[in-house]
């Protein structure tokens, strides 16, 4: 898995790529924990253009974001999902608590 | 139902196997007439299976054998997934979508499997272990809006 983090306006930006299961989640819960602590952001954007697959484990990772970013008040949004990993998202009632995005500029302007 | 073909596989309790794992048993599940959201759902289900012995069955520790049989037949693909770790006490709880013995989990493991797969049964006992079996039928040909 490769991960890009940008902070954009008052939101950290993290673009995803490859598997997210169960051998990275640890990498990527300190790495989002890291960044969200770094940058201050209110809302946080997934950008999941590249990633092929995710299971549980990479949903609780997400989730565990989610908890923080909302008790701060912000958002949780999903860019580019495709169908794998959608389904998995919408099975888990994740979709019901964020919003999902045609791209990282209209999710922007969207999280004021 | 016949059997068309049958691969069984083994190894480490290690986080990098769930790859490997999911990977083999989709490019063998191939060999049938899936769709590529069928073979998705596979991926999904032996992912959720595999990472269930590692982290609840094996409980972390690498030293052990996960054992995966899985087997084409005319009716689709069924596979098993197995260790022989500390076991499930209540395998009716947790089977419920939301229950995890393990904290910071969610416990959506067995509920997915579910979603993905046709049936799905466990058995275990604690002490000696789990068995988890499952079954992909062949021509659902539903696509996700389709299942929803």
């Amino acid at each position: 898995m490769d991960s890009e983090v940008e902070v954009r306006s008052n939101a950290l930006v993290v673009r995803l790529a490859g598997e997210i299961d169960i051998k990275v989640a640890d990498a990527l819960r300190a790495e989002l924990e890291t960044s969200l602590d770094r940058s201050r952001a209110r809302h946080l954007v997934l950008n999941l253009d590249r990633v092929s697959f995710i299971d549980s484990s990479g949903l609780g990772v997400i989730l565990g974001r989610y908890k923080r970013v909302s008790v701060q008040g912000g958002k949780l949004a999903f860019v580019g999902l495709r169908p794998a990993v959608q389904r998995v998202l919408e099975l888990s009632g994740v979709l019901r608590i964020s919003e999902v995005f045609p791209s990282e500029d209209e999710a922007l302007s969207r999280l004021q | 139902m016949k059997y068309i073909n049958q691969l069984r596989m083994e190894f480490m309790s290690i986080p990098d196997n769930v790859g490997l794992a999911r990977l083999t048993v989709a490019a063998f599940a191939s060999q049938l007439d899936y769709t590529v959201s069928e073979i998705d759902d596979i991926k999904g289900a032996i992912s959720e299976a595999v990472s269930n012995a590692i982290i609840h069955g094996y409980e972390g520790r690498p030293e052990n054998t996960v054992r995966i049989v899985a087997s084409l037949t005319t009716r689709g693909l069924e596979v098993i997934v197995e260790d022989t770790g500390k076991g499930i006490e209540n395998v009716k709880e947790a089977m419920l979508s939301g229950y995890s013995s393990v904290p910071e989990r969610l416990g959506l493991g067995f509920s997915f499997m579910q979603s993905f797969m046709d049936e799905v049964a466990v058995l275990s006992e604690p002490m000696k272990g789990t068995r988890v079996i499952m079954f992909k039928q062949l021509g659902r040909r539903g696509d996700y809006a389709s299942e929803n």
